[in-house]
């Protein structure tokens, strides 16, 4: 009786904030969001059920939160780097770094969990700073330029662990992946700071505006007086930062170091939850919000699919499929394209979204003769 | 007469928040060139788009030969026969002539591409406009006038009915204006259509048997060239009287206001190896010189080297008495000078942000990262400038890539009057903006000269160096070869110079 009243509850604050965001760029991923978890609501028995033990939260909603930390995490860092026209392939190696860094000052060199985490997060910052040098300072192309890290990252985390998988039993450390703050997991905690961290970047430096203004026309830009190197450089150190942190948290789940695993392919999950996010991938305008919330679909589709028991080597494929629709949903020139089919021919279609689009069809006589 | 080529009937087009074509009618013979004129933001271009399906339309009628037509892409045009040459050259540089000419239909052989073939009709396409080239060369080795030609020979190659050329000649200097002209006079001769979109009103005298002039989306009406005086065609495009238009004209800049004759910049051979031969510049506050010289004669590049964009090799730069030496724009900024690029898609404007985005940039880039201009107050500066320059925009949330050519040179000089500069260095202000724009960028660097700020004014057309500046430089060949102090400026004066071969006179 009471799981009904939370359902209908969180369903009719979840429909309201929908209903506030139409004709937002973020409704379609908030929108998708939902249907996944509708359909959820109906399908997967135990999906909804939440219950409260020892004052925490526990159901699969919270286990989403607390698994979709690492993506939501990287997103952050990642969709400021997309903003500039480029792309930080090497996030997931990071991960593994910073798990290495921790771990092995926490177990090998007996050194207080505080000193492991803050050497391990300045660790990912030089490491973010090394592909910043690479793209702004040398010019490389960034797929080049971080792909440099995504390779030879997990080599080097290999190195600071000897080749050996270091488990740990520290309380701090541990906290930060499985602790709870109130009622809800640590790592919500964390993903929130971050996130406040980002907007204050956003609305309350230039850096928001010097990022959009990069990413779209990288020589006007240098024109106007922007230092575009030093905006490029930031970028890759804060995207280092984020996956520091998604790092720690990594380790901290399973409390244990592995450099070969942790993190493996997530820095393709964090580009596709910028991207599902409604940023593009040419740089420009970006969706903070959106890319977070992109993370918790991405999220919420892997955790689905194992909940359906879809067994993991296939889920990709599923998967994959999924997020194609999304992104063709969020083209304006799709969804008009779709709706000459759905609507009679011969009237013209309002825009679905904020921006002015220029492709949006009308429908001309030409057509309605032919139909 | 006959059918018409081309029949437009009552077409219109809205954006969200402005109505660009307004019932609009339009009537092209065979073998006719026909003049497309009106101020930016016109409609002159949307026109084009919807006619050659980049745009969907709203209402009306196409005719073709008789035929109602509505392409839906420009693809879809070019197979019924109208071609479109842009103002940009929209060729890939890469590539070669003969590759540029058949990109998109070359003839295959079971898939594989028949280069022969291609090399043959590319070199077909160039022989109707009696050019022949190595087709085989990559398009970029040759100048600007010469890929303008092979554009226009890609859009012949398509058995085209109706050739549009959208500003072909704002790139080309006068020889090859007038080749250009030779060849679309034979080519109106053999039965072509040509629709022929520019700002210079002196080629539309030259080349167009008849002017359709618009005018906030609406037309105006059409005339035959020859019946229609100068002056009324600039009335009706302004939508101003006659006797307004005349007292815009007469306007002449006096020294009166150089406020004291040390100079706010003083160059000293400054020069650049492959790019500028050393040369002597000073611009004192209060004063307009200006910069004139043919295409490629090193005008932009001295822009460049006073603009910390690229690095001077050689010389002195003293801004104020102070000696500089900028490695960056950044450098030049902070010592007051501000710059508004010849390339305003490349180096000017910011595309997918507002308006409101673009005019606080580079005042925010000179606070820093951290100093954030609030946003209150990037509102009132937007909108002091939108009233003040008379920025035609719906309001200052509207992206900029929406705005018409004037209205973003505009934008971009509030920008820099934002950062309070002591230097102003206008790179082509008014190249692709129309008549009422440019009167009033002309009457702004009037203004800024009373202010007591220094300006560098860089124009192609002579009439405007006269009639802007108190001392003309002049270029060749990517040095200085004269200049011209009040009195001795004109026209003629200045295109003697520019003539002159082995003319140098001793450094003053």
């Amino acid at each position: 009786m009471i799981d009904w009243i939370i359902d209908l509850l969180f369903w009719i604050v979840f429909g309201t904030i929908l209903f506030f965001l139409r004709g937002k760029r973020i409704f379609w991923t908030v929108g998708a969001l939902g249907l996944l978890l509708l359909f959820n609501q109906f399908f997967t028995p135990g999906f909804f059920h939440i219950q409260l033990l020892d004052g925490h939260l526990y159901g699969s909603r919270i286990d989403v939160l607390n698994q979709g930390a690492k993506v939501m995490l990287l997103s952050l860092g990642m969709v400021f780097v997309i903003a500039t026209g480029g792309v930080d392939l090497s996030v997931g190696a990071v991960m593994a770094i910073a798990a290495a860094v921790s771990s092995r000052l926490l177990v090998t060199e007996h050194q207080p969990a505080g000193v492991a985490i803050a050497v391990a997060l300045v660790v990912s910052i030089l490491a973010g700073a090394w592909n910043g040098m690479l793209v702004a300072g040398f010019e490389i192309q960034p797929i080049v330029a971080t792909l440099v890290l995504m390779v030879a990252g997990r080599g080097v985390a290999q190195l600071i662990t000897e080749g050996q998988i270091i488990n740990f039993l520290d309380p701090t450390m541990v906290y930060l992946g499985n602790g709870h703050l109130f009622a809800l997991p640590f790592t919500l905690t964390l993903v929130l700071l971050m996130l406040l961290l980002a907007f204050f970047l956003v609305r309350r430096t230039a850096l928001g505006l010097f990022i959009e203004s990069v990413g779209d026309n990288d020589e006007a830009s240098r024109y106007s007086g922007i230092n575009a190197r030093q905006v490029k450089f930031l970028v890759y150190a804060f995207s280092g930062l984020c996956a520091g942190l998604a790092g720690l948290v990594a380790c901290s789940n399973i409390k244990s170091a592995d450099a070969n695993n942790i993190g493996l392919y997530l820095e393709l999950d964090a580009i596709l939850a910028v991207v599902v996010g409604g940023t593009s991938l040419q740089g420009g305008r970006f969706y903070l919000i959106g890319a977070v919330v992109g993370g918790l679909f991405i999220q919420t589709l892997t955790t689905t699919l194992y909940a359906r028991n879809v067994s993991s080597d296939i889920s990709p494929v599923p998967k994959a499929l999924v997020i194609i629709a999304v992104c063709l949903f969020q083209s304006e020139s799709f969804r008009a394209r779709l709706s000459r089919f759905v609507r009679p021919p011969g009237r013209i279609l309002k825009p679905l979204g904020s921006r002015p689009s220029q492709n949006l069809s009308t429908v001309t006589p030409h057509d309605s003769r032919e139909s | 007469m006959a059918t018409p080529l081309l029949e437009i009937i009552g077409l219109t087009k809205g954006f969200p928040g402005v109505k660009a074509l307004d019932a609009v009618d339009f009537a092209l013979q065979r073998g006719e060139i026909h003049a497309l004129m009106g101020e930016n933001g016109a409609g002159k271009s949307t026109l084009i788009k919807v006619l050659t399906g980049v745009f969907p339309r709203d209402a009306g009628d196409t005719r073709l030969e008789g035929h109602v037509i509505a392409p839906r892409s420009p693809r879809e045009a070019e197979s019924l026969g109208i071609s479109t040459v842009y103002q940009e050259v929209n060729l890939i540089p890469h590539l070669s002539v003969a590759e540029n000419i058949c990109l998109g239909r070359q003839p295959t052989w079971f898939g594989v591409i028949r280069w022969g073939a291609i090399a043959r009709r590319a070199r077909a396409a160039l022989a109707r406009l009696d050019l022949s080239l190595d087709v085989s060369r990559q398009l970029s080795s040759y100048s600007i006038a010469i890929q303008q030609l092979v554009a226009i020979a890609r859009a012949l190659d398509i058995s085209a009915k109706l050739l549009i050329l959208d500003e072909p000649t704002s790139s080309l200097d006068r020889t090859e204006v007038e080749e250009l002209f030779k060849k679309l006079r034979k080519l109106r001769d053999g039965g072509l259509g040509i629709i022929f979109i520019t700002h210079f009103l002196d080629q539309v005298y030259e080349i167009s048997d008849s002017i359709t002039v618009l005018r906030n989306g609406c037309r105006v009406g059409c005339f035959a060239t020859r019946d229609l005086p100068r002056i009324n065609l600039v009335s009706h495009m302004i939508g101003k009287a006659v006797q307004q238009v005349e007292a815009l004209g007469q306007k002449r800049a006096s020294t009166a206001s150089i406020r004291s004759d040390a100079p706010l910049l003083e160059a000293r051979g400054l020069g650049r190896k492959g790019s500028l031969q050393p040369l002597d510049l000073d611009v004192r506050p209060g004063e307009v010189v200006g910069l004139a010289g043919l295409l490629g004669s090193g005008r932009t590049e001295t822009a460049r080297l006073l603009f910390g964009v690229d690095r001077p090799d050689q010389g002195t730069l003293r801004i104020g008495h102070q000696a500089v030496r900028f490695n960056s724009p950044r450098a030049a900024i902070r010592c007051g000078i501000a710059l508004t690029p010849e390339d305003r898609k490349v180096a000017g404007i910011i595309p997918n942000l507002t308006v409101r985005e673009n005019i606080v940039l580079a005042l925010q880039a000179s606070r820093g990262n951290w100093r954030r201009l609030p946003v209150a107050e990037q509102e009132k500066l937007t909108d002091r400038f939108i009233h003040a320059l008379d920025i035609k925009t719906p309001n200052r949330e509207q992206v900029i890539r929406n705005l018409s050519g004037g209205n973003q040179q505009k934008v971009l000089l509030a920008r820099w009057l934002a950062t309070k500069p002591r230097l102003f260095v206008l790179d082509e202000p008014t190249r692709g903006i129309d008549v009422g724009a440019k009167a009033e960028v002309e009457k702004l660097i009037q203004s800024l000269r009373q202010e007591g700020l220094g300006v560098l004014f860089i124009s192609s057309e002579l009439e405007e160096v006269v009639r802007q500046s108190q001392r003309v430089v002049v270029l060749r060949d990517r040095r200085k070869v004269d200049e011209l102090t009040e009195g001795e400026i004109s026209e003629e004066a200045i295109m003697h110079s520019i003539a002159t071969h082995n003319l140098e006179r001793p450094a003053a």
